[in-house]
């Protein structure tokens, strides 16, 4: 039984539960006639997903999301782990991904549409502008804080340059990398959805709008819930891909 | 044998790194070596002993390839060293272990290194797994290790590429008292199965009049070599006797009395 109170998933299940509990008494109150209870919201994702109205919009959603977080996460890890090894890159590098972590890049999304019009090339670089520059700070980071004594381990082991990036470096940074990524991905979704709003209603963000338009707050809230239960999803599944690739000594101690 | 015992013991022995007038001075002007000379002969182990600040390590790092000297030259067997070599081998203070690396694949990494086939050198480092007492953990992680094993790990791999020179950095100092014992024990041990020239870095005293054939004595301010020692301690008694044997006690004694004036 103690053991069971203990277990990680025990505990998770428990503040999801608690969350769900205070979002019922909210919505009970009620505090807004525009917020719905927890049990009203499920069930409209229950008929949502039923009916398969929700389904259908996700894949308008997961295109620009996923092309533009294979772009930012290629071009991010590349050019941080460039920076954390070459000064030049870094000097070069550093200033102008620190500004653009700490802009408001939303307020770019009107330029973007200006320049490449309302397709998907602008969500895919709303996805990207978002999500990039996490990563690469990340990448950067952790790159710079090798231990030192690695580095010259792989050195008086006679390894070549390549070598000691590619098994020394990047092994030692992949922790911190994908704690960029994770970042990244989360920024990527929030890139997503704020093209959907902001550019031309399509996939999940459409389904928002549409429904706060007629008043279906329920099915709103519902949408809302389904894309913020996929970034958990797809941030899992990347963490689990670290233990998978990079860090076997991680799951051992699981 | 034909030669005469004799001939063996009056032959000078044949150096196997020699460090001549080499300075060291970091960028911003702090001098950690100046002018220093000393020969490491072939087959023993030399400890580098002294108080912190007299460049034991940077002095090791540059016969390791690892530093490069500001003025003067090391050879390894007559050649100078413009880098790291295939001839040296590093063990780390820290241990220098890949956390994501089983132990097997930490010992066999030097060999990695160099290419050397997968079974090959899996079956090398197995024999050096052997060796250093760590049978049977060749699947595990370093962080389920205790400190003096992974220092054993970091050992095996240094033995395993075959150097002739190894270079230890005070390679027990993060280990506890009584690992630390044992592994020293275990070090003579090693050095007599060996046959290789050891460069031990080292602050204790104890330690270095214990494991050492002789020791060069490092002080500091400037740094330079004050003296070399050669305890010629019985080493066919057993370990806890010679930590005991009057003359073990006199040289430790002798050494500390040279190096009080200069720890504050």
């Amino acid at each position: 039984m103690s053991t069971f109170l203990k277990h990680p998933l025990t505990l998770r299940l428990l503040s999801v539960l608690i969350a769900a509990g205070f979002w019922e008494y909210l919505g009970r109150i009620p505090i807004s006639p525009a917020f719905p209870t927890f049990l009203q919201t499920m069930s409209a994702l229950g008929g949502m997903l039923a009916d398969g109205s929700m389904v259908s919009v996700y894949p308008a959603t997961f295109q620009p999301l996923l092309i533009g977080l294979i772009i930012s996460s290629v071009f991010g890890i590349a050019c941080g782990v460039l920076m954390g090894l070459n000064t030049k890159a870094e000097w070069f590098g550093a200033p102008l991904f620190i500004v653009l972590q700490s802009a408001p890049l939303a307020a770019l999304i009107p330029l973007l549409t200006f320049a490449y019009g309302i397709g998907l090339t602008s969500k895919i670089l709303t996805v990207c502008i978002m999500a990039t520059p996490v990563i690469v700070l990340n990448a950067y980071s952790a790159v710079r804080h090798t231990p030192t004594s690695m580095i010259e381990m792989g050195q008086s082991y006679l390894g070549s340059n390549m070598q000691i990036i590619m098994k020394i470096i990047i092994p030692a940074a992949s922790p911190v990398i994908y704690a960029g990524l994770r970042l990244g991905a989360a920024m990527g979704f929030i890139g997503a959805i704020l093209a959907e709003l902001l550019i031309t209603p399509t996939g999940i963000g459409d389904l928002i709008t549409y429904n706060q338009s007629i008043a279906e707050y329920d099915k709103m809230y519902a949408a809302i819930f389904s894309i913020m239960a996929f970034a958990v999803l797809f941030i899992e599944i990347l963490e689990r891909t670290e233990y998978m690739f990079f860090r076997p000594d991680k799951r051992v101690t699981q | 044998m034909s030669v005469p015992a004799e001939a063996v013991f009056d032959a000078a022995p044949e150096i196997a790194v020699s460090v001549n007038d080499v300075t060291k001075i970091y960028p911003g002007g702090v001098e950690a070596l100046n002018d220093m000379t000393i020969q490491f002969p072939k087959g023993e182990l030399t400890s580098l002993l002294g108080p912190s600040g007299c460049g034991k390590t940077t002095l090791l790092k540059i016969i390791a390839g690892l530093l490069k000297p500001t003025s003067g030259t090391v050879t390894v067997n007559g050649i100078p060293v413009t880098g790291p070599g295939k001839e040296r081998a590093f063990v780390f203070q820290d241990f220098a272990l890949m956390p994501w690396a089983s132990v097997l694949r930490n010992v066999a990494f030097g060999l990695e290194l160099q290419g050397m086939a997968k079974s090959e050198r899996h079956a090398i480092a197995e024999k050096y797994i052997d060796a250093v007492g760590l049978k049977g953990y060749e699947n595990l992680y370093p962080h389920e290790l205790s400190g003096g094993m992974r220092q054993r790990v970091g050992l095996a791999r240094a033995l395993a590429v075959n150097a002739e020179v190894l270079l230890m950095d005070e390679p027990f100092s993060a280990v506890d008292e009584q690992t630390r014992r044992k592994f020293q024990e275990d070090l003579l041990q090693v050095v007599a199965d060996e046959q290789k020239t050891f460069i031990f870095v080292t602050h204790s005293i104890e330690e270095a009049v214990y494991v050492s054939q002789s020791i060069a004595l490092l002080l500091p301010r400037p740094s330079r070599v004050s003296e070399i020692i050669r305890p010629d301690i019985r080493r066919d008694i057993s370990p806890d006797a010679i930590r005991r044997d009057p003359v073990y006690l006199d040289i430790v004694e002798r050494i500390w009395q040279g190096l009080r004036t200069y720890v504050e």
